[in-house]
């Protein structure tokens, strides 16, 4: 659909992005490619993924309203389009979530002038990875509870601690951190770092492995991990307001740097040919009035996400600038869930298959992307902490902490 | 979904659409208050649920609300309306459900939108009419309270003069507050709409004894009712009806989204005032996190409702498919916020003096007007699936 709100200029750059996808649609990948970019496990996997978003990158798509004295584009409104349109080209994700989404937008908005010119270039051509350095195994949902202390020596800081669930980490060469750098008060004491990770002295990244059997994210060690002053992103004790910054990025309140691609703008197309193919009690599941009716609850709410988006930008019809925006992550990851819940369901007997059963449909796609689905539910702050946050700073009910 | 047209900036909902809306939420805030609303419609539930009068209405606010024009937005400039874009009637009728005003202006604009489909010299007059103070309300809903558009309340046979309607029109709304009513006929292959007055002869009310304080509602009885040939709509009912249900849809859905709100609203000031246990009982997650999914419901509701009359005013063709995910939307969104605003505001919420059921049923009534969630649903399945047993397969 078109937009009579776009510019001239952006309504071309639409158009520009919908013939370079079709024209330069990467070649298959050499190896099945996982759902999201947080469960990207093989360096095969990596280097296509790597250069996709490179070649995205240079072609304007990614990195598209970022100054150009930083490695963007320097355009503006650009990049809600090329979002939009590497969703709907059915392309491959673009690798670097860490980087686009949530360590760019911070640096750019916290960085010195040095720090945006050598960290965001990398993030958006996806040359260097990042990864995420926020959970420990005391600070989940209380983020705040932070261990991992950095304590200043001289011109560095020397970090000590323990990261988990660190995805990406495995293949990261940055990790933006938060530490501890005072015990005196729990949200004023800490200090947000752009930490070296890859071949760094005192730094071990360990695997973990996830409910599909499949490894994705990590724990990270700090022993004695030197980093420094010159990596340190805004003030001491300025930690948790920068970290609030990353949160909102990556919560998708913004159109970030670049994201998209991946398969889930066609889960409902999707769910109807699994239907059309999948039998129930005698009656192919799309003759099925409970199934069509579940599938049509699915394309409601995807229908509802993106007039969410459209109207998000109608001051007119938005009572609280913040109440559609700070929907996003909780109605996004609850929509990618029930999809493939329902994929289940309708796949029947057949969900029962793992992806290297030859009999299994969708290639196993279904029940993976259920139990890949929990992921995005508890990443992020949990959908309940989203839910508190809604309630809290939109509808105005007292704060639970 | 896919549609080729270029749907409008904003959904259309620009300055003078913003204007409109808060104009209406203005007057209405001034004029038709909580308190007031209760006082009006809910003062003792013995005169309508003990004794059937219909629920009283505050007929000097109509009228003021007639010469504002209200009744002739959906009326075209040429006929003396104002011609405004459904999405600023939608931004207007979100206003009235939210005050729960007790008002013919829906079925007005609904019948007007009929006529305006019909598109026909007599349609013209009428539309006229309307947009001079008029009310109307639609007849075609037949002993079934089938929402299909083609099934007609009414059989229509030619006396040589006209036509002669027999039948009984039920679930007219409003119906004692119209001045005309358009009904729709079966007369052989043909589906007629008719333009009925009120006084016509041959023509009686029979009130339905209902739930909602908000409006009145009537089987209308067709005994022999004449119709001249100038009061002959179209002879193409069925298609002027289908063309004009996604904008019919959109109106309740309207109401339904604006009542929502209030209820959501209503709740969370409760849930901030009220303590228990040393704390506002919106400090628990039992009572903070519905709340907050009622809002998304409300939201995403909303977000339909005004691509729906996007692209009605665009003549998309994705009309119907948007309108029906309103319409399921803001019913579903409905039926969960009046359940969890009554629970969450405990005894209190249960009783008849609070008010809260005054809402409650008006978002009853609306759910099920025009086919509820599950109706719109199975109608989008055929649209976006396709009928069942066409997936060319042989079932069995
Ligand atoms: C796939 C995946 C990838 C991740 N990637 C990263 C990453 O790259 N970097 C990173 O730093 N972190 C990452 N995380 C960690 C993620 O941010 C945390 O798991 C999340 O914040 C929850 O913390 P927790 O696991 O300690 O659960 P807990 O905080 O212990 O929560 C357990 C349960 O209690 C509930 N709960 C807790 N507090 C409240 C409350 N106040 N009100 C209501 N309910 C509450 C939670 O909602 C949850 O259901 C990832 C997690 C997953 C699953």
């Amino acid at each position: 659909m078109t937009e009579a709100n776009l510019t001239p200029e952006q309504l071309e750059f639409r158009e520009y992005a919908q013939r370079w996808l079709e024209e330069n649609a990467p070649p298959p990948p050499p190896e099945r490619l996982p759902i999201t970019p947080i469960e990207v496990m093989t360096v095969g996997q990596r280097d296509y993924l790597q250069d996709w978003q490179y070649k995205c990158f240079a072609a304007g798509l990614v990195g598209a309203d970022y100054p150009k004295a930083y490695g963007g584009h320097g355009h503006t409104g650009f990049q809600r389009i090329a979002n939009q349109e590497l969703n709907r080209a059915q392309v491959p994700f673009l690798i670097n979530i860490v980087g686009l989404s949530m360590a760019a937008p911070t640096i750019l908005h916290h960085g010195t002038e040095e720090q945006k010119r050598k960290f965001i270039p990398g993030c958006l051509s996806g040359e260097e990875i990042w990864c995420q350095g926020f959970s420990e195994p005391g600070a989940g949902s209380d983020l705040a509870n932070q261990r991992t202390s950095a304590v200043r020596e001289a011109e560095d800081w020397i970090v000590n601690g323990h990261k988990v669930w660190t995805s990406l980490g495995h293949f990261a060469k940055w990790m933006i951190l938060v530490t501890r750098t005072s015990k005196d008060d729990k949200y004023n004491g800490l200090t947000y770092f752009l930490c070296p990770i890859a071949g760094h002295a005192g730094v071990t990244v360990r695997p973990l492995v996830k409910i599909t059997g499949e490894t994705g994210f990590n724990e990270v060690f700090f022993e004695d991990v030197r980093v420094p002053d010159a990596n340190r992103l805004d003030d001491v004790g300025k930690g948790w307001a920068v970290a609030m910054t990353t949160l909102l990025a990556e919560r998708g309140a913004s159109e970030g740097a670049g994201s998209g691609g991946g398969s889930g703008s066609s889960a409902i197309a999707d769910l109807i040919e699994l239907a059309r193919n999948s039998w129930r009690d005698g009656v192919l599941a799309v003759d099925d009035p409970v199934t069509r009716d579940a599938i049509i609850q699915r394309a409601i709410v995807g229908e509802g996400l993106r007039q969410n988006g459209r109207r998000a930008r109608v001051a007119a019809l938005c009572d609280h600038p913040m109440r559609l925006p700070l929907q996003q992550k909780l109605t996004a990851s609850e929509f990618q869930q029930d999809n493939a819940r329902l994929g289940v369901e309708i796949a029947g007997a057949s969900a029962s298959l793992y992806k290297l059963d030859p009999r299994a449909p969708d290639a196993g796609h279904w029940p993976l992307a259920y139990l890949n689905s929990y992921g995005n539910t508890i990443a992020a702050g949990t959908n309940e902490i989203q839910r508190n946050i809604l309630g809290e700073r939109v509808l105005g009910l007292p704060k639970s902490k | 979904m896919n549609t080729p047209i270029t749907a409008p900036r904003d959904f259309g909902f620009g300055e003078d659409e913003a204007m409109l809306r808060d104009m209406a939420r203005k007057m209405l805030s001034e004029r038709f208050s909580m308190s007031r609303l209760r006082e009006l419609v809910a003062a003792s539930p013995e005169p309508v649920y003990d004794h059937g009068h219909r629920p009283s209405w505050d007929e000097p606010l109509w009228k003021e609300i007639v010469e504002l024009g209200w009744t002739g937005l959906a009326v075209g400039e040429a006929e003396g309306g104002s011609g405004v874009s459904l999405a600023g009637i939608a931004g207007m009728v979100e206003e009235a459900g939210r005050h729960a005003l007790p008002s013919p202006l829906v079925p007005t604009l609904s019948a007007s939108l009929v006529l305006r489909a019909a598109d026909s010299e007599v349609a013209r007059q009428l539309l006229a009419r309307v947009a001079g103070g008029a009310t109307a309300s639609l007849a075609i809903t037949n002993e079934r309270g089938s929402w299909e558009p083609g099934d007609a309340p009414l059989n229509a046979t030619d006396d040589g003069e006209g036509l002669v309607l027999q039948g009984t029109a039920r679930f007219v709304q409003d119906a004692f507050k119209a001045d005309l009513l358009i009904a729709s006929a079966r007369a052989g292959e043909d589906l007629v709409l008719c333009a009925v007055e009120r006084d016509a002869a041959g023509l009686s009310f029979e009130a339905d004894h209902i739930h909602d304080l908000t409006r009145d509602q009537a089987s209308v009885v067709f005994d022999g009712v004449k119709i001249v040939p100038g009061a002959i709509i179209s002879r193409e009912g069925a298609s002027v009806l289908r063309s004009a249900w996604p904008a019919l849809l959109t109106l309740v859905s309207a109401d339904l989204c604006g009542a929502s709100e209030w209820l959501l609203q209503a709740t969370v000031e409760y849930a901030k005032e009220r303590v228990q246990f040393d704390r506002p009982i919106g400090f628990f997650q039992a009572v903070k996190h519905p709340l907050v999914d009622a809002m998304v419901e409300i939201d995403r509701a909303r977000s339909l409702l005004f691509h729906a009359a996007a692209e009605i005013d665009a003549g998309s063709a994705g009309a119907e498919v948007a309108a029906r995910m309103a319409k399921s939307a803001a019913s579903d969104a409905a039926a969960f916020i009046s359940d969890r605003a009554i629970q969450l505001h405990g005894g209190i919420g249960f009783t008849w003096e609070y008010g809260l059921h005054i809402y409650f049923k008006r978002n009853l009534h609306n759910q099920a007007l025009l086919g509820d969630g599950v109706h719109q649903r199975k109608k989008l399945a055929d649209l976006l699936i396709g009928p069942v047993g066409s997936s060319g397969i042989l079932n069995g």
